[in-house]
């Protein structure tokens, strides 16, 4: 990680709907190659944020840059140059393996000869040549995991937004893929990652809590441990959240 | 006499097997847990016996009831709270439970005792749309519609997906409320944690039950030995341990490892030793019990992480 290099910076952000304040003037910056845990509770402005540093959304007012593009005037440079997974949508289940290679490869832009390049020095690494004309519905969901995680990075994005990557995953899956997660951050690649797991809040390197719009906390899980006086990550957003006032 | 008696299932999507010979038994005014991964087959279940869907093969009984037999009866004697948000967007809060409460040939006033506790946390937004309603309200109102007929007999699938642990906690709360007046419930979650809120569980995996019991039995037929260690650098600490000899298994759990061994092959002083001279900082080794989530993982080991 380095502390000195930011890939995400954000000064005020505020996002309206309104007369409602969804996202209150927040303020955080992420550094190069780590793993920033973004958690709050249902409704606290998680979505909203992400959102618009994904350049998907105009704040209403503050501002920012991701990758050192403006969130307010290149959403499509940030958009480029970012990597999103999800575990709602990932990959497109009636496409074959090396079709949605293909057919992300082709979205960010890359010419047909890196996405063969690529297609084959990714499904080396995965242990996946034999599975190339598989369909993607038919694959596990831990190989599906990694696929998706595989293909988010194909453009070799700055960095990653995983939006809740592990929802509903069976624990050991969801382990390997955290350990996918440490790998790929130790090379350089800032992981931006949102959970209702707490025990994943621990895997972070720090970890933003937002409550009603504004930040409630930021730090390494083991400092805001102590400064909760908690046994646990969960101990801890339990105290931050309750406070809500929203309904 | 059980109040669900599940008898040997089996469901066949084309060539994908969903159940795979499921047998179960909820007893009275129990809060039975079928917890399990994404497409073990939970859903496919809740179909089953909520008459939904009909079995390839075996026998399912609610109520005393039979699930194919009697479905009509069943119906009305149930409450169901699918996944997925199944009530109307685009109705208010109060125009939905008064309309589930016609469905089932009653109004809110006739039950409004039997929802009170829960229906007084939201009926300030009673003119609210259900769709403008917050993930923790639309939950209330959902086992609200799902409690309006007096049901005896509740199906909750996977009730607190996707919601923050706050609401998850609040959730649980009323369910205990609900047992109370001796209404029976079976719930699913992919949440490990919410494993020991429960009766009793099974655990499911591809289909099929791997464990049945209350949480504290499974936890005592846990095979290993287990080890909570901590230090640092924790990533690199995971991939060390892994290389231990009479190491059988390690994960994280949080900020700490879990690491399972033949029982009496290793001590927490050896382990200590171990990384403390492999250079690791700050560590610390303690004999834990295992949670759901170790057995789990112990259970399914034949995993689908295939050969990567």
């Amino acid at each position: 990680m380095d502390k000195d290099n930011k890939v995400i910076v954000v000064h005020e952000l505020t996002k309206k709907f309104g007369n409602f304040t969804a996202v209150d003037h927040i303020s955080f910056e992420v550094h190069h190659g780590e793993i920033f845990g973004f958690l709050g509770a249902n409704g606290a402005g998680k979505t909203t944020a992400m959102k618009i540093l994904c350049g998907l959304s105009l704040p209403t007012s503050g501002g920012g840059t991701v990758n050192g593009f403006d969130l307010c005037r290149e959403q499509e440079k940030i958009k480029r140059n970012i990597g999103y997974m999800s575990q709602k949508f990932s990959l497109y289940a009636d496409l074959k393996v090396w079709e949605n290679i293909r057919l992300f490869g082709g979205i960010y832009g890359l010419s047909s000869k890196v996405i063969r390049e690529k297609t084959e020095s990714m499904l080396h690494n995965l242990n996946m040549t034999d599975l190339r004309n598989e369909l993607v519905g038919d694959l596990p969901l831990g190989w599906k995991q990694k696929l998706a995680f595989s293909i988010a990075l194909i453009h070799e994005p700055g960095i990653v937004f995983l939006d809740e990557p592990t929802g509903g995953v069976d624990p050991e899956t969801r382990r390997l893929f955290w350990e996918m997660i440490y790998e790929t951050a130790s090379h350089g690649t800032t992981i931006f990652v949102t959970t209702h797991y707490m025990d994943e809040a621990e895997y972070c390197d720090r970890v933003s809590i937002m409550v009603d719009g504004v930040i409630a906390d930021l730090d390494a899980p083991a400092i805001l441990k102590e400064r909760y006086q908690a046994a646990d990550m969960d101990a801890v957003f339990r105290q931050l959240a309750q406070k809500a006032k929203r309904q | 006499m059980a109040v669900i008696n599940v008898k040997q299932i089996s469901k066949r999507y084309g060539t994908c097997v969903a159940l795979d010979g499921v047998s179960l038994q909820v007893n009275p005014g129990e809060i039975y847990g079928l917890i399990g991964p994404d497409g073990a087959g939970k859903t496919t279940l809740f179909r089953i016996l909520v008459t939904l869907l009909l079995p390839d093969e075996g026998l399912a009984e609610v109520d005393g009831l039979d699930t194919v037999r009697d479905y009509r009866k069943i119906r009305s004697r149930i409450g169901y709270m699918p996944g997925r948000f199944s009530l109307y967007q685009d109705l208010s809060v109060e125009e939905n439970l008064d309309f589930f409460a016609t469905m089932f040939g009653t109004s809110i006033a006739e039950n409004y005792e039997n929802i009170k506790e829960i229906y007084a946390q939201i009926e300030p937004f009673k003119d609210r749309k259900a769709g403008a309603l917050s993930g923790g309200m639309k939950q209330k109102l959902a086992l609200c519609c799902a409690l309006v007929h007096r049901p005896s007999v509740l199906f909750l699938d996977e009730p607190t997906t996707g919601v923050d642990a706050i609401s998850r906690k609040e959730f649980w709360n009323m369910l205990y409320r609900i047992r109370r007046s001796g209404v029976t419930i079976l719930v699913s979650t992919p949440y490990m944690d919410e494993a020991a809120l429960c009766d009793r569980i099974s655990l499911i995996q591809k289909g099929r039950i791997i464990e049945t019991g209350t949480p504290d039995e499974i936890v005592g037929r846990y095979p290993h030995q287990l080890f909570g260690v901590c230090g640092e650098p924790a990533y690199p600490l995971l991939k060390f341990l892994r290389t231990c000899p009479g190491v059988l298994r390690c994960f994280s759990f949080g900020s700490e490892h879990h690491v399972a061994a033949e029982p009496g092959v290793l001590t927490a002083g050896g382990l200590q030793a171990a990384v403390e001279e492999a250079g690791f900082r700050k560590v610390s080794v303690r004999d834990i019990r295992p949670n759901i989530e170790d057995c789990f993982m112990e259970l399914a080991k034949e995993n689908d992480y295939g050969q990567g």
